[in-house]
């Protein structure tokens, strides 16, 4: 990708909007933005597997495992460190997708995404049934989450939360656009275009899939342990297969080619999701795979890609066309 | 230097396709600094031989050894990684990436970076010897465009340019003038002799053109079905009357 | 473990085992000529158990003879098979077939959500019974154990099904074109094949299967809005265990799923979910093509 010398209008002006959200938006509005900023890192996750080519349908297994860790710690010790929790919960992602991956990283097209399926439903079992542990379709709590040791006055916690998240999720942007930079960054999406070049290139394209699903693993996993202390409850369901769907479903929505498709789709998902199921609580699941449908066959880009032509409408009078 | 080990060297190797003998006990050695054309009909094995010497195919019998060592059953990879890089009849590039890109994962894989993901690609040094080598295959222009809008004899340069650039000691170029216009074969040759000769790079080069094979080798190899007829210089194979009935049909 | 439970585990996976073939034989299918994962097919399923239910429920209410109920879950399977079949191949599918898997994937699973929730538009969130096709027949015992005349009918049913998709595959002229089909798309255009209709055909055909199951399990259940999602899940764990695309992997797998479960629920009912998954990764694992299905060209 060539540097570019624009000055960046679109990510300033956001980062603005986005720090300006507690002044501006009412409570329940936050909370939507928390939870779209948290889901947003496990929607990155699926995301990087787009571009090498390959679809994930069961992301929300790692997912899940941020959100039991935080569950566990307070149910264990009664633990709600963020900082230290979002650590563990990466670790624990990764430490999960470095053993299944040592299969995953075998398989390609449909057959990885049925094992990614597989895994994923079992962990939902399990976690559905060893309710003595887990609380079973009840689920565990989280606790209220302190800040380095600063717990925050009631009033202000949803506000402290959204900051905290808001900085994860920038301290995650810039990590994946180092990552999107280097050469594994590039390697995914050469995988999509060419396996055997890469082969004889004297690289394993195997390694370059698990080394991105570890990675990812731990991405989507952080993405759990924040979304369990912005909802302040887990269940089982954050294993299940409609959740990994929608984690793709968003990464689609919003364009998987950027980091901003998949933070625009997972803020645009989450308002849908909330205004449709209040208004239409029958019907909201078929307006969300209606405006799929429409996105699927009409402009797979998704989101992001229509903003993009559409900047590209307005700057191509003084010939600066972007090449990505 | 003539007690080096060959690059190459196969010991009856043999490999069957159903009833088909793509490789029939085929000896062969080359050495450091060689040049070999190895000319054949479509089906004489000439592929086949390519892809069993770095490892896409297993043989049924007989042993294929690098730099003196039994590497028989090596994946490509390994392969690779032991010097021995090679071109394809298809070129096979990274489609969606600009020229400069696929030459950078080149640069890439052959420091083991493949992984990592933390320094980016673009880096001054990878960069340097990237333009360079694009400059040497005459595509200096094309760096940042897409490869979809490389000429055709270009696509096969760049396929070529891309295992050029794993610094390896010996290239296999499977049909290098294949799929090229009449009018751009011998410019793409040129280019890539050129590099060749200022490299001193071991070459092998697999063409169906006996002219191209004239032209450039300096030893060449007929094969007939999976067997190795001949083996010398252009002029006293190519003059061979068995050579030219298996090859272009009459003598 | 006794003979007594030992009967139990079988007669119980059995039946299930019916069920999920109906449900999955439609999905290899599928599968198997138009090679798209059709994550919208259990929401067939439960269309159909929704309209035979329906129109069960209805003619019973006009007080017609209750043996009518049959051919009203015999109606729902087909009437839903033809609509949403052609629908959705010809209006949906038939768009994206040279797409990626991403695609093909995002926008069966759209389909999906869209049929989850129209079933709740039309019908309502309460549950949906009907149990006279049931009852009708009877009940008989094994060993102490009661069990109804319907879950054998079932079983009956399920396995002429599996014998007659076999017989119509091999056996007849379509069941040819249809394999020359999954063998080679563009050969098989060449020769003058209308490629096209042979997957909008087989594409109902695979929903028909689908809405059948539905209907014919419908009135051992309660119907209610997110019975789709389960089968759904479990139709994949079926058809990567038997193979994909294969008929017989269909019915192999169908037993295996069924009698596992079957297993579970009786002896480690926890993990009767995990013992499922376990054994589609187990499968997947030391044959990633499935017990029946073709090896792919492994590259490198």
């Amino acid at each position: 990708m060539e540097q570019s010398r624009r000055i960046p209008v679109g990510p300033i002006l956001s980062a603005v909007a986005l720090l300006a959200v507690p002044l501006v938006l009412p409570d329940w509005m936050k909370f939507i933005v928390t939870l779209a900023l948290s889901k947003f890192l496990a929607v990155l996750a699926v995301a990087l597997f787009l571009r090498a080519g390959m679809v994930t349908f069961g992301h929300a297994m790692f997912y899940a495992v941020g959100a039991y860790v935080v569950g566990f710690s307070n149910k264990l010790f009664a633990y709600h460190g963020i900082l230290v929790l979002l650590v563990i919960g990466a670790l624990v992602g990764a430490g999960v997708a470095a053993l299944i991956g040592l299969i995953m990283a075998r398989y390609r097209e449909v057959f990885f995404a049925m094992l990614n399926l597989a895994f994923s439903m079992m962990l939902y079992g399990a976690f559905l049934k060893l309710y003595w542990v887990t609380g079973g379709t009840d689920g565990l709590g989280t606790g209220l989450p302190t800040f380095l040791g600063y717990t925050p006055a009631r009033d202000n916690l949803r506000d402290v939360q959204y900051y905290a998240t808001l900085v994860v999720a920038g301290l995650v942007i810039y990590g994946v656009y180092r990552f999107l930079a280097s050469p594994l960054g590039y390697y995914l999406k050469a995988r999509a275009d060419n396996e055997i070049r890469i082969e004889y290139s004297g690289e394993s394209v195997q390694r370059v899939i698990y080394a991105t699903y570890v990675l990812s693993g731990a991405l989507a996993a952080m993405g759990g342990v924040l979304a369990a202390f912005t909802v302040g409850h887990i269940v089982p369901e954050y294993a299940f297969w409609i959740q990994s769907g929608d984690f793709v479903f968003v990464a689609i929505l919003g364009g998987f080619e950027s980091v901003a498709g998949p933070l625009v789709g997972a803020i645009a998902f989450e308002f849908i999701r909330t205004y449709a199921s209040k208004y239409f609580p029958n019907e909201w699941q078929m307006v969300l795979g209606i405006i799929m449908l429409v996105i699927i066959l009409f402009r797979p880009g998704g989101i992001w890609a229509i903003y993009e032509s559409l900047v590209a409408k307005v700057r191509r009078p003084k010939g600066e066309v972007a090449h990505g | 230097m003539a007690d080096a080990a060959p690059i190459v060297q196969t010991l009856d190797l043999t490999k069957s396709f159903g009833m088909v003998t793509a490789a029939d006990r085929i000896n062969v050695q080359i050495q450091g600094g060689e040049l070999v054309g190895i000319v054949g009909a479509n089906g004489s094995g000439k592929t086949t031989f390519i892809n069993i010497i770095t490892g896409y195919l297993k043989p049924d019998r007989g042993r294929v050894l690098l730099m003196g060592k039994d590497r028989t059953g090596s994946p490509p990879r390994a392969i690779v990684k032991l010097g021995i890089a090679r071109s394809f009849q298809i070129p096979q590039l990274y489609t969606s990436l600009s020229v400069l890109e696929n030459l950078l994962l080149s640069l890439a894989a052959r420091a083991g970076e493949a992984t990592t993901f933390w320094r980016p690609l673009y880096r001054s040094s990878w960069m340097e010897d990237g333009l360079q080598t694009l400059e040497r295959f005459g595509m200096k222009a094309y760096a940042h465009r897409p490869v979809n809008e490389l000429p055709e004899g270009g696509r096969k340069l760049l396929d070529i340019a891309l295992s050029f650039a794993l610094k390896p000691q010996l290239l296999l170029l499977d049909e290098p003038t294949s799929g090229v216009s009449i009018e751009d074969k011998f410019q793409v040759m040129d280019t890539l002799m050129k590099v060749v000769e200022e490299t001193r790079l071991t070459t092998v080069f697999v063409e169906h053109d006996m002219e191209v094979v004239q032209r450039y080798g300096r030893r060449v190899l007929a094969f007939d079905n999976g067997r190795v007829i001949a083996d010398g210089t252009p002029e006293a194979v190519l003059a061979d009357p068995e050579v030219r009935k298996a090859v272009l049909g009459r003598v | 473990m006794n003979i007594r439970l030992l009967t139990i585990i079988v007669m119980d996976g059995t039946i299930f085992a019916a069920v999920l073939f109906l449900l999955s034989v439609g999905l290899t299918l599928i599968f198997g000529v138009l090679r798209i994962l059709n994550v919208s097919h259990g929401g067939i399923y439960a269309f159909g158990a929704y309209m035979a239910t329906f129109l069960t429920i209805k003619i019973l209410g006009v007080g017609a003879n209750p043996y009518l109920s049959y051919l009203m879950l015999l109606a729902g399977a087909i009437i839903i098979g033809m609509i949403c079949g052609p629908i959705i191949e010809r209006v949906f599918l038939r768009r994206i077939y040279g797409s990626d898997q991403h695609i093909q994937l995002l926008l069966t699973f759209s389909i999906f959500l869209i049929l989850d929730d129209l079933m709740k538009v039309i019908w309502g969130t309460k549950p949906l019974f009907v149990s006279e096709p049931y009852t009708l027949l009877g009940q008989f015992s094994i060993g102490g154990i009661l069990y109804s005349w319907y879950q054998v009918a079932l079983i009956g049913v399920s396995i002429v099904f599996g014998a007659a998709l076999v017989w119509m595959v091999n056996g007849t002229r379509f069941g040819k074109i249809v394999i020359s089909v999954i063998n080679d798309r563009e050969m098989s255009q060449a020769i003058g094949i209308n490629v096209n209709r042979i997957f909008t055909i087989s594409f109902t055909l695979g929903a028909l299967c689908a809405a059948l199951g539905g209907a014919l399990i419908a009135p051992t259940i309660a119907v209610v809005p997110g019975f789709a999602v389960d089968a759904t899940v479990l139709a994949f764990a079926v058809i990567a265990i038997g193979g994909m695309g294969s008929l017989e992997g269909a019915a192999l797998g169908s037993l295996i799923v069924g009698l596992l479960r079957a297993l579970a629920v009786h002896l480690l009912p926890e993990a009767d979910l995990v013992v499922v998954y376990l054994a589609m990764i187990l499968v997947l694992v030391v044959r990633p093509e499935g017990l029946f299905g073709e090896a792919q060209l492994r590259r490198i």
